[in-house]
């Protein structure tokens, strides 16, 4: 099961969905977890997951790790590293439901941390820096520790099996929070396993993904040159590397981040008459062409306080956007949207490399 | 006629029941369920909900009615029969169809109409009343797209439409932007032979959504077409 991207080929889509909530009322992840169901087919039980903001509102000082390791020898060798750099608040079992869907799940458990001061002082990092590097550290150098996910006041929670399984699993109906993305595996080319499955995430950042990424090569030699490793065995986690680069490293808005990964054909750009956007553009496909992701696909990208969609510019994969009320609902299929809300409102289809940004009211996150 | 209830039914056991039901049959509760009524002849469905992707897939000569939204790949290679679908329609409506035809009320998603194709009597239609998305009739190698864009405030076709289309005919009331056409296609003011082809079509499109027959032909159409003297000049080589 070592193989890595492009080393093995397991023939094949997959299933997206998300909520968000404008005024940031808390939901629990029972209607996420349902939308899973009449997309069922798009996923074959390789990987299942869901990433929740504002689940943590006790904790959302502190960054909550949530881990994956082989066995109780790496979880102890990795807590003794944890404790070199972090101020270790609260340590515990990730809380699951044995059901007979999901077996062989790895140790699970959850840390909430904060960066110790003296550390940051001496390695002259901010913290989220800091937190993104110790993350990167231990997915390359700790065989068999995993960290799947590392914001503050947010989590990933994925596993080998079918999403509405998984959100079982995971007790995701115990959980609370403003916004929740889901996503249904159906690998292409890469195995399945706990760590393949989506949501991919870094700090508060995640990505949910239909698609296959044709230029994931080129991509990741680009991003590894800024420390970012690639080492999950799959195309979608450098989707996260970038959108960490593009948003957190050199600070563009989340539209221009699209305008990189899913730049508008030359042709597209010359026939534009906004003379600033027509700048903008060759600006951004000038500087950041190895960034450009060719190949199909659907993402939703998860941030502390919102949510974006995006489809590839040949949209070759599907997405659907509705709305009631306070909430955005995303999916893959309509029939998902219309399971977390029959009456979905202004149902429609996001052109290709067209963002959709929602982001929940300033203070109500 | 019967109605049938397929809440949470997965989808062969929904075509299976299908099959062994009456003619005319209305579904209700529909939501998602994939293929729906695909390779069907002899039936009338009437579908309440949304119907999962590849509706009537390889249809045979049944006839649906869709009273919502309907998601990608509609009638993938039907062969003949209707498709009717009261609201919009998802990606790749009609994905290489070679017979049978598809009314859409309102808009249709990227690629509608890709790789239709024709032989002799069987000429598959497609009418899409609002505006379409982009790569409309891609491949498109026979049959009849026609682009209404009625309530879309003029908007008809997105990016690259026609790209790679070898045969068939795309017509549009008003016109489309030429620049967003590939140079092998010709567009032209439809004649009025152009018209009689679809006048029929146009008036029972028109009687099943309800809309004047007027309102449709108040505006001049415009035909797309492929060059077709030497389609693949410097598509490898020049020739």
């Amino acid at each position: 099961m070592n193989c890595i991207e492009g080393q093995v080929r397991i023939p094949s889509g997959c299933a997206i969905a998300a909520v968000i909530s404008k005024d940031g009322n808390r939901m629990t992840g029972e209607k996420i977890v349902a939308s899973m169901k009449p997309m069922h087919d798009r996923s074959n039980g390789l990987g299942g997951g869901f990433a929740a903001y504002g689940i943590y509102p006790e904790y959302k000082e502190f960054y909550a790790l949530h881990m994956f390791f082989n066995d109780r020898t790496t979880r102890k060798e990795c807590e003794t590293f944890l404790k070199e750099r972090f101020e270790i608040v609260k340590s515990e079992i990730m809380p699951t439901r044995k059901i007979p869907a999901i077996t062989d799940e790895p140790v699970i458990w959850r840390y909430f941390v904060a960066p110790l001061k003296s550390q940051l002082h001496n390695l002259q990092l901010d913290e989220k820096e800091y937190v993104a590097r110790t993350v990167m550290k231990i997915n390359c150098e700790m065989p068999g520790s995993f960290v799947f996910s590392s914001g503050k006041n947010m989590g990933a929670f994925k596993a080998v099996g079918f999403p509405e399984d998984v959100g079982v699993f995971y007790k995701l109906d115990e959980y609370e929070g403003y916004s929740w993305t889901a996503h249904g595996r159906y690998p292409t080319n890469t195995p399945g396993w706990w760590g393949g499955a989506h949501p991919f995430t870094l700090l508060d950042y995640s990505i949910v993904h239909n698609g296959e990424i044709s230029s994931y090569d080129a991509n990741r030699r680009f991003i590894e040159m800024f420390g970012y490793k690639c080492t999950l065995q799959t195309d979608t986690e450098v989707i996260t590397y970038i959108m960490d680069y593009l948003v957190r490293v050199q600070k563009l808005s989340l539209g221009e981040a699209a305008s990189v990964i899913a730049a508008p054909f030359w042709s597209t750009i010359k026939h534009k008459t906004d003379l600033y956007d027509k700048q903008k553009h060759e600006y951004l496909r000038t500087v950041f062409p190895s960034l450009l992701i060719t190949g199909p696909f659907s993402i939703v990208f998860g941030f502390n306080g919102g949510l974006m969609a995006l489809n590839d510019r040949l949209k070759l994969r599907s997405m659907v956007v509705g709305e009631k009320n306070d909430k955005v609902f995303i999916a893959s299929e309509e029939a998902a949207i219309r399971v977390m809300e029959p009456d979905a409102e202004n149902i429609y289809a996001p052109a290709g490399g067209e963002p959709v940004i929602i982001t929940v009211k300033e203070g109500a996150f | 006629m019967m109605t049938v209830d397929v809440t949470g039914l997965a989808f062969d056991a929904l075509n299976e029941k299908l099959r062994n039901s009456e003619t005319e049959v209305t579904l209700t509760g529909c939501l998602g369920q994939r293929f729906i009524a695909s390779g069907m002849k002899d039936k009338k469905i009437t579908i309440h909900g949304i119907p999962g992707n590849a509706l009537g897939a390889y249809l045979n000569g049944a006839s649906i009615t869709v009273n919502g939204n309907a998601q990608d790949a509609v009638g993938d290679t039907m062969n003949d029969g209707e498709i009717i679908i009261h609201g919009n329609i998802g990606d790749a409506a009609g994905y290489a169809m070679r017979g049978g035809k598809i009314y859409i009320q309102g808009n249709a998603g990227y690629r509608a109409g890709i790789h239709m194709k024709a032989y002799k009597e069987k000429i598959p239609l497609m009418i899409i009343g609002g505006s379409a998305g982009s790569f409309l009739g891609e491949y498109q190698a026979g049959g009849i797209i026609i682009v209404l864009g009625l309530g879309t405030n003029g908007k008809l076709v997105s990016n690259f439409p026609c790209t790679g289309m070898h045969g068939g005919k795309i017509y549009f009331r008003g016109e489309p932007p030429k620049s967003a056409f590939p140079h092998n296609i010709c567009l032209r003011t439809a004649t009025e032979d152009d018209m009689k082809c679809i006048q029929k079509q146009l008036a029972e499109y028109a009687a099943i959504f309800g809309i004047p027959q007027d309102t449709i032909l108040n505006t001049p159409f415009t035909v797309a077409t492929p060059d077709s003297k030497n389609p693949y000049q410097q598509m490898y080589v020049a020739n």
